[in-house]
């Protein structure tokens, strides 16, 4: 009951929904980049959404099941293989025996996720599964996975499967409703009106680059540098996830699922929560385009996503039920 | 006391948080009444709340905006009604409970080998190591918020002769190292990239992550460093 690591990836970590009521103590939320992938590899296993997951990066660890689990990835396309055969992203598989899990190369997104059925034995710190990498805590021993590590599963295994084989069961969640629109939108932040007219009309009519200086922390962006009518500090304050700061230089940030709690760079703007996760699977090289939107529209669509992921939730419960009946 | 009726705004951060901010300023008076807005609104907690982050002079309150909206389905945002419903408990006053601040004495190791801008900020400032360690140590702090890092307080304020600006490039700083940023004083309970300007280091844990309350200080505190040897820095490490 148990994935080990045979080859270590780049940055995986164990994450889940976030760490939250901790900010006072300067404890950042950290959690999933992508959310929205790590709640639907959940729900795929008929995991509750938030349960912890592996997040990875390219390269991502090579992992070998020591015994039959029910497994789903999903997020970044990673080209994933098990014993060396393609499998795809959002369905969920069963794997037996002695499985190896690896990625080849990767074709579209910077994260993917994987889910197991009944969730990673993992202790909770301060509330939550994530990874807090700076405070060494929290997740698997407060770092990332190396070769050797050995991640118990909470659930028994109950699946009958012979060794080397396993099963790609015949549904997949739809996707195709999280990237609707093309552009990133954002609400303007307090310091908007900081940017002189032409800053303004810059922002939302050139694309920004993400430069490779470019993490869990924060996404530092290329662009035509954006003067401001004032560049007067703030006193330290509460930012989130989404934040785009601007630099004392005109270029931008966007805080990301690590950031800090505080800053005080000028907030221009701020991604709005239903496009969290399409930020997360841009990479350096990847450009943004933004679109200033308002408070509504940004309540509505991240409704609209949750409601989404509600009712996929529903099906997919459903479908296995179905399926192990027999 | 009673400080209610400050001038404030409340601005949305984004689409799952709204600021309060009672102006761009670091004051001592304005920083309690913000702790008290915090128990205030956990005390009188509103549904949907997250949590609430005190700053130097702003609260943020984070939000789940599916809980607003389920509760409260009105042509209203989410945001609009969370304002109003802030701008009513800021009416009412908050009245500063007569708690013991609690006082925190921090041994600071001052010597060389742990104070790595201290010779600089001497020089600059045309005044002995020694007087700046003197000048450091002769008055108490007030922690204004956490933030930046888990455990960071943000301390105020040092004596007009030892501010000095942050670098312009951040180094790489060990736990435990006292700095000076303007008018700020902080210590870095992890290993961090970091521009204060680094005078000493503390052998206390600011942050221990095995504690069910892991930080040594909290918003409100007030500390007191004081100097001491290396050999004490070993035997109280």
């Amino acid at each position: 009951m148990s994935v080990k690591i045979i080859k270590a990836g780049l940055l995986d970590t164990i994450q889940d929904n976030g760490r939250f009521g901790y900010q006072h103590l300067g404890v950042n939320p950290t959690g999933a980049m992508d959310k929205n992938a790590m709640q639907l590899a959940n729900i795929l296993v008929g995991n509750n959404m938030n349960e912890a997951v592996i997040e990875m990066h390219f390269p991502a660890s090579v992992y070998m099941f020591t015994l039959p689990a029910l497994i789903a990835l999903g997020g970044a396309d990673f080209s994933p293989s098990i014993n060396g055969e393609p499998v795809p992203n959002f369905h969920p598989i069963i794997v037996g025996k002695n499985d190896v899990l690896q990625f080849h190369k990767p074709v579209e997104g910077a994260r993917t996720y994987l889910a197991v059925g009944g969730g990673f034995a993992i202790n909770k710190w301060m509330n939550s599964y994530s990874t807090h990498l700076k405070a060494k805590s929290g997740g698997f021993h407060g770092r990332s996975l190396n070769k050797g590590d050995e991640l118990l599963f909470l659930q028994p295994s109950s699946f009958h499967i012979e060794q080397n084989d396993f099963i790609v069961l015949p549904w997949r969640a739809d996707t195709n409703w999280t990237n609707v629109v093309k552009e990133i939108l954002v609400l303007p932040g307090n310091e908007w009106d900081r940017l002189t007219t032409e800053s303004k009309e810059n922002f939302e009519m050139t694309s920004f680059v993400i430069t490779n200086q470019s993490d869990r922390m924060g996404y530092r962006l290329n662009n035509i540098p954006l003067p401001a009518m004032s560049n007067e500090q703030i006193i330290s304050s509460g930012v989130s996830f989404g934040t785009v700061q601007l630099l004392p230089d005109g270029k931008l940030i966007i805080l990301m699922a690590d950031h800090q709690t505080t800053g005080g760079y000028p907030r221009i703007a701020h991604v709005i929560s239903a496009h969290h996760s399409k930020l997360s699977q841009m990479k350096a090289g990847d450009k943004i385009q933004f679109r200033i939107t308002n408070q509504s529209t940004a309540e509505e669509f991240f409704i609209k996503q949750e409601q989404h992921l509600l009712q996929l939730q529903n099906a997919c419960n459903f479908r296995l039920q179905e399926y192990f009946k027999k | 006391m009673n400080y209610t009726g400050l001038p404030y705004q409340i601005f949305p951060l984004g689409d799952a948080a709204a600021t309060i901010d009672f102006g761009n300023l670091v004051d001592e008076k304005l920083n309690e009444e913000i702790l008290e807005r915090v128990k205030q609104l956990k005390e009188q907690s509103l549904p949907g709340i997250i949590e609430v982050l005190p700053a130097y002079s702003t609260l943020t309150v984070y939000y789940d905006i599916k809980v607003l909206k389920k509760k409260f389905p009105s042509n209203q945002t989410a945001f609009e009604w969370l304002r109003q419903k802030l701008e009513e408990k800021l009416q009412q006053p908050v009245l500063q409970n007569e708690v013991v601040k609690r006082h925190i004495r921090i041994p600071v190791c001052y010597e060389d080998e742990f104070a790595s801008d201290l010779q600089h900020l001497a020089t600059i400032k045309n005044i002995t190591a020694e007087e700046v360690i003197h000048i450091h140590t002769s008055k108490s702090y007030k922690v204004y918020m956490l933030g930046f890092l888990p455990g960071f307080a943000y301390m105020g304020e040092v004596d007009q002769r030892i501010i000095m600006p942050r670098k312009p490039q951040p180094v790489r700083i060990a736990p435990g190292s006292v700095g000076i940023a303007g008018k700020q004083t902080g210590i870095y309970p992890l290993a961090s990239p970091g521009g204060w300007q680094i005078i000493g280091r503390t052998p206390l844990k600011l942050f221990d992550v095995t504690k069910e309350d892991p930080t040594l200080l909290k918003a409100g505190d007030t500390v007191q460093f004081y100097s001491i040897t290396k050999t004490e820095f070993e035997t109280m490490k």
